[in-house]
């Protein structure tokens, strides 16, 4: 296996509750190479999420342990000022509703500038210059005049696509996408996943993938991590993982997947999965 | 039971007047499902909405049993509205949030069943039939996970004894264990009622799963209708060709996203629509008459019809698929 880009080991994730401390993910670990996309897939509430944004350190309140090393250096536990001096490999995340990422009051263009000053000492039209060039990257049209465009005006495809351009701004060495396509449209969710993987090949930037969708895991991935109750259960390349699931729970989260009926004859009965996770009545 | 003619929606706006839902033509027989598809703005649930008659028809007829309900109002709807009923996306929304489990169920029999104690042994029956435990009668909607608040909903629609149910999205929000739930309890609610389901997905994979006859949508017209095998596995509209062709399958060996032609643009603003033929600008087999003039839906096989210039001279096939669609 080549050399890490990121190293997580035994992270435990717990946040304060009325009575005690409710666990969110136990002693988790894994690694992504350069490159390389791992998709975190599991069902609402199996912890995926906050993996993400414990790395990103938007997690303040939370009771973090373990370790993430980002190129050899310690991730967790970083203050903001220090995160932000963190050069060289940051990490960057797009969220699922690119909406409330955004904005509101602030032009595509601000935004952009802002995200590429916070990077580098830049002058402003050399900033300016870099988002032009950001949002070609994504493939927006008419990029030069959605520069002085709010939020609002776009669709959420191209909304997507800005977020994109912002993450890109902070030059990543490693993206985290969670859920970056659920709230769109199927042709749109397949432009955006293909440009997340064209970005990453032209860049050697590895791509951690958040997502319950076992097909777009399938389509995208290089290995998979299904998670459940906070819990690793499998990891696996993406060929065996599908051919020859171990772990009963990840046969059961395939197969529970609509099947098309056949063109005679009744309909094929989804397996259900026992404990899915529902509150017990 | 269900026979839609010519209906249009129309929408006002600053802009000027959106016409959602532009032509449309269809049927629903009983104890079928016809899965209606398309992607966000396409005037699906605009559709949905007008055969519920929660938003005002503008055009064309909605016939139940062959009586047109598209303009009655009122008290001469009730009989209509006991036919007909409606599962929405968002089970969190469509429930109120100060009501019970009990109360919510009831809520549609007070207006048929004055005597209470009747009303309590339909609901505890309702609740039986759509597998939530008689212990949740008390709990409010938010003291319920989603997959049993969808239960809830459906158990709401199915008070008055419906022969129809409009399900828009009825699964979307749930996951994957919860929606094979909920996907098998409709159809075995169907089995035994003989309901007749108008199914509304952006979905493919369910649609697959749950329609016998699709009806695939874009830009408030109808492109193309056909029998669940004829429409998702041999799709003739370049439109729902490309829509197939972006939906992610399970197949990592052949099946890699990065390596396959997907359609470019998005959906235009139904505001300013396209001229000719709504797809047009996104069509990677577009042809000069396209660009002016509407196709109209034709009769292409038995009980299919497609919308498309091209498919009037069998210029599409499903060859174009496995070919791969030529970004435009």
């Amino acid at each position: 296996m080549s050399p890490s880009l990121l190293e997580v080991r035994e992270l435990s994730i717990g946040f304060a509750a009325a009575r005690g401390v409710v666990s969110a993910v136990e002693r988790l670990s894994f690694d992504i190479a350069p490159g390389e996309t791992l998709a975190l897939v599991g069902e609402s509430g199996c912890g995926k999420t906050v993996t993400g944004l414990s790395l990103m350190g938007l997690l303040p309140s939370a009771r973090i342990g373990g370790s993430a090393r980002l190129a050899g250096q310690e991730v967790l536990g970083l203050t903001p000022r220090q995160r932000r001096k963190h050069r060289g490999a940051p990490i960057a995340m797009v969220f699922q509703d690119p909406l409330t990422s955004l904005n509101p009051v602030m032009t595509i263009g601000a935004q952009l500038v802002e995200a590429i000053r916070a990077d580098r000492p830049v002058s402003r039209r050399e900033a300016a210059d870099y988002a032009l060039h950001l949002l070609e990257r994504v493939r927006i049209p008419a990029p030069r005049q959605r520069l002085g465009e709010y939020p609002h005006r776009l669709s959420g495809g191209m909304r997507q696509r800005v977020v994109i351009a912002l993450a890109l701004a902070q030059r990543p060495a490693l993206l985290i996408a969670d859920e970056p396509t659920t709230a769109l449209d199927v042709t749109i969710q397949a432009q955006i996943l293909q440009l997340l993987l064209e970005l990453k090949n032209e860049n050697g930037m590895a791509l951690l993938l958040i997502t319950h969708d076992l097909a777009v895991v399938s389509e995208t991935a290089d290995r998979v991590l299904v998670m459940r109750h906070g819990q690793a259960v499998e990891e696996q390349p993406v060929i065996p993982f599908f051919e020859a699931p171990r772990h009963p729970y990840s046969r059961g989260l395939i197969a529970a997947r609509p099947q098309p009926r056949p063109r005679f004859g009744p309909r094929p009965r989804l397996p259900e999965l026992v404990d899915s996770g529902e509150f017990a009545g | 039971m269900l026979e839609i003619q010519g209906l249009d929606v129309d929408y006002r706006s600053h802009g000027g007047t959106v016409r959602a839902v532009r032509g449309v033509d269809l049927a629903v027989g009983r104890g079928e499902t016809l899965g209606l598809v398309g992607e966000s703005g396409c005037g699906k649930s605009s559709l949905a909405r007008a055969v519920m008659r929660l938003t005002d028809v503008a055009r064309g007829a909605i016939r139940i049993d062959g009586i047109d309900i598209a303009r009655l109002k009122g008290r001469a709807l009730l009989p209509y509205r006991r036919k007909l009923q409606m599962v929405f996306q968002d089970s969190a929304s469509s429930l109120d949030p100060r009501f019970d489990m009990t109360r919510i169920i009831e809520e549609p029999l007070r207006t048929t069943q004055a005597n209470g104690a009747a009303r309590a042994r339909r609901v505890a029956s309702l609740m039986d039939q759509v597998g939530l435990a008689a212990s949740l009668k008390d709990r409010y909607p938010h003291e319920l996970s989603g997959g049993q608040r969808q239960r809830a909903a459906i158990a709401r629609a199915l008070a008055c004894g419906p022969e129809l149910l409009v399900l828009d999205e009825p699964v979307s929000a749930l996951d994957v264990s919860l929606q094979a739930q909920v996907l098998n309890l409709l159809v075995d609610l169907q089995q035994e009622y003989k309901l007749a389901y108008l199914f509304v997905s952006h979905d493919i994979g369910v649609v697959q799963h749950m329609a016998d006859r699709v009806a695939v949508m874009y830009l408030g017209r109808i492109v193309e209708t056909g029998t669940h095998a004829d429409v998702l596995a041999a799709p003739a509209h370049p439109y729902t060709q490309a829509l197939l062709a972006a939906v992610p399958v399970i197949s990592p060996r052949t099946h890699r996203i990065a390596n396959r032609p997907v359609v470019t643009g998005e959906l235009p603003s139904p505001l300013n629509p396209p001229t000719g033929c709504a797809f047009h600008p996104r069509c990677p087999l577009v042809q000069a008459r396209c660009r002016h003039a509407v196709p109209q839906l034709r009769v292409a096989g038995e009980g299919r019809a497609v919308a498309c210039h091209l498919h009037e001279t069998s210029q599409v096939s499903s060859l174009c698929l496995q070919e791969g669609l030529v970004p435009a």
